[in-house]
């Protein structure tokens, strides 16, 4: 069981002019409309209950208007909340000083913005250093480390250039790097991909795969895309008005929406590309003798359904065995179940 | 009815005695402590004193040829065009051919003079206005004030404190050019993107690493506005400043003036006109370089 290294609890914010009395009418069932047409105060967050597990990413979905960037900027509290606790490594960073917030957003977070928030009168090197300098690190030392993420990301060559001279996915990759070179444990993502044209976007999205799984650092990622969530979200947790609709992994949520709101999400989604053989195979147990002792298709674990859906055509099996990847059968998958599932 | 129509037509007004009674109990309180205080306030803007006589001796002192190069100098190196300085060298001929260098190098060190007490004092004030509401609210009706009074009338306090000469001109002129670099200060620095600011903090700057690092260079091509706007104005209250003993180009203007010499009021008013475009040209290209990140072209 992996610890959590963020811990969100109970947290709440209303903005307005005297929020603080109002946490009980919000307790006491009253919604978004209602507050803001009786009491004029807008409902942010509504007791917001979350653990993000170490080294994981974490996704948090909603609409424009869910907070879902309220709540992305209390961990690092650029947003006071109204009540509620934000502990990340066993540490309540609501109860830090001015001069101690400093210091745990210059060593525990980075954040990207959406629409990258770069400094335009400094150059790529400047920019993706800036974290290191605000930290005072000794130039040659902050060059060095930006130089190595600048070419991560794949700008080298670009590094004396301005962020205005660049395209919108180039300006967000120096926005990648300039979060990184400050190594920070927790990485915040404010819908960092979302004013990206769809194919520039998948790029970041697959450099952002990538680094993870080497850096293995705890990313919280916001977006208004189930596809990327899906894609990306080790868990993923979906905000609607302010409160949290439901939590859980890809499969989770696809396979068993809990509302209305999150069933409406997942209708459009393309099923055979997301789940894998693994997520929806059987036990063994549950499928009859006769299938079992007639012809099986092999297909891999890991694969996606659309990996394989056109042999399971051409071929027409009854059964489909999973293996895992050294060849080994882990499961079963019939093919009433397979189209059960694609067709939803 | 007689009365009523007295009433209507006739604004009431205090007795005329009470209103002489406060005009005068009013300037004699004023000249008392400009009695009291006046040789104090008037040692107190002395190193101010040295510091335009150093100026205005240094732009006279200087050979001609040497400080039309060096303008020169400057406006190639702002505006990258010959042009520009073909045309400064012309009008400087123009100026010095007609016996007014001497009246113009004046006027300039006075203008760079202001211009600089401006920007020192105009820039600090502007940055505490964008950093604190309350100062914003108090500020800009006294910038609302200064900018609508009409020069002359602030010119007389001034006067009766520190009596005609140098200094209180160049008062005059600090003062009634000062606003706009307050103001396009405090506008630069309020029009930031807010997002970018969010990034600093997001990254733990403290508040003087965003004001340096973020806010004062984002805002840097609107302070040049200001300074721009305070260079204009302070040429035009370099005229009316003459009427309080500052010599230069507008001393000749109200010579001029007075005794009606339609040639000599002309030719020293395009000696205006022609430093306040040398300086405006200057002012803005370097203005306008700043910026030249801000374009997406160049790659």
């Amino acid at each position: 069981m992996p610890s959590n290294k963020i811990e969100i609890k109970n947290l709440y914010k209303i903005f307005g002019p005297n929020p603080s009395s109002l946490i009980e009418k919000v307790n006491s069932g009253v919604g978004k409309d209602e507050l803001l047409e009786e009491y004029r105060h807008v409902l942010g967050l509504n007791k917001i209950n979350l653990n993000i597990a170490d080294h994981s990413l974490q996704v948090i979905m909603g609409l424009s208007g869910s907070g879902k960037s309220t709540l992305i900027r209390h961990i690092n509290r650029l947003i006071e909340p109204t009540s509620g606790e934000m502990i990340v490594d066993g540490q309540d960073v609501l109860t830090l000083s001015q001069k101690e917030l400093l210091e745990f957003r210059k060593n525990k977070t980075a954040m990207v913005f959406q629409k990258f928030a770069l400094l335009p009168h400094k150059t790529v090197l400047q920019n993706v250093s800036f974290g290191l300098f605000i930290k005072q690190v000794e130039q040659g030392e902050a060059e060095k480390k930006s130089m190595h993420w600048i070419d991560r990301v794949g700008l080298l060559g670009y590094e004396h250039r301005y962020p205005q001279q660049l395209s919108g996915g180039m300006q967000q990759r120096v926005g990648l790097a300039r979060a990184l070179a400050n190594d920070p444990d927790i990485l915040l993502m404010d819908e960092a991909f979302s004013a990206l044209d769809p194919l520039i976007r998948k790029d970041m999205q697959d450099i952002l795969l990538e680094l993870q799984l080497e850096l293995k650092k705890t990313v919280v990622f916001i977006t208004h895309d189930l596809d990327e969530a899906l894609k990306l979200g080790d868990n993923i947790a979906i905000l609607k008005d302010g409160s949290m609709d439901q939590e859980g992994n890809a499969v989770d949520i696809l396979l068993d929406p809990k509302t209305e709101y999150v069933k409406k999400f997942v209708e459009d989604v393309n099923r055979s590309r997301v789940l894998k053989a693994k997520n929806i195979m059987q036990d063994p147990s549950k499928i009859s003798k006769e299938l079992l002792a007639g012809q099986t298709m092999k297909v891999k674990s890991e694969d996606v359904i659309e990996k394989f859906i056109d042999k399971v055509v051409v071929e027409k099996p009854n059964l489909l065995e999973v293996t895992d990847n050294n060849g080994l059968s882990i499961g079963y998958l019939t093919s009433e179940r397979l189209s059960q599932i694609l067709r939803k | 009815m007689a009365k009523e129509t007295n009433f209507l037509t006739e604004f009431p007004t205090l007795p005329v005695e009470l209103i002489r009674a406060f005009k005068k109990t009013t300037d004699a309180s004023y000249k008392a402590f400009s009695r009291e205080y006046g040789d104090y306030i008037e040692s107190f803007f002395n190193p101010l004193l040295k510091f335009l006589v150093f100026w205005e001796k240094l732009l006279v002192g200087t050979p001609w040829p040497i400080i039309i190069g060096v303008v020169c100098v400057f406006a190639f190196y702002g505006t990258r065009s010959y042009k520009i300085v073909i045309g400064i060298i012309i009008s400087f001929f123009f100026v010095g051919y007609m016996g007014m260098w001497n009246d113009m190098m004046e006027s300039m060190g006075f203008i760079i003079v202001a211009t600089i007490m401006a920007i020192a004092f105009g820039i600090p004030l502007g940055i505490w206005m964008a950093k604190s509401n309350r100062a914003q609210a108090i500020i800009t009706p006294i910038l609302d004030f200064m900018q609508t009074l009409p020069p002359f009338v602030y010119l007389i306090p001034v006067v009766m404190l520190l009596g005609i000469g140098k200094i209180p001109g160049l008062i005059s002129v600090i003062v009634y050019a000062i606003p706009p670099m307050i103001r396009l200060t405090n506008l630069g620095i309020r029009e930031v993107d807010h997002e970018i600011l969010e990034a600093a903090d997001s990254f733990g700057a403290t508040p003087w690493q965003k004001l340096t690092q973020v806010q004062f260079p984002l805002a840097l091509p609107t302070i040049f506005a200001g300074v721009n706007q305070t260079i204009m104005m302070a040429l035009a209250m370099v005229i009316i400043a003459s009427m309080i003993g500052v010599k230069g180009l507008g001393q000749e203007v109200l010579r001029a003036i007075t005794n009606q010499y339609f040639t000599l009021g002309m030719l020293n008013g395009l000696a205006i006109v022609i430093l306040a475009i040398v300086f405006d040209r200057i002012s803005q290209a370097y203005g306008k370089r700043i910026q030249k990140h801000r374009s997406g072209d160049a790659i």
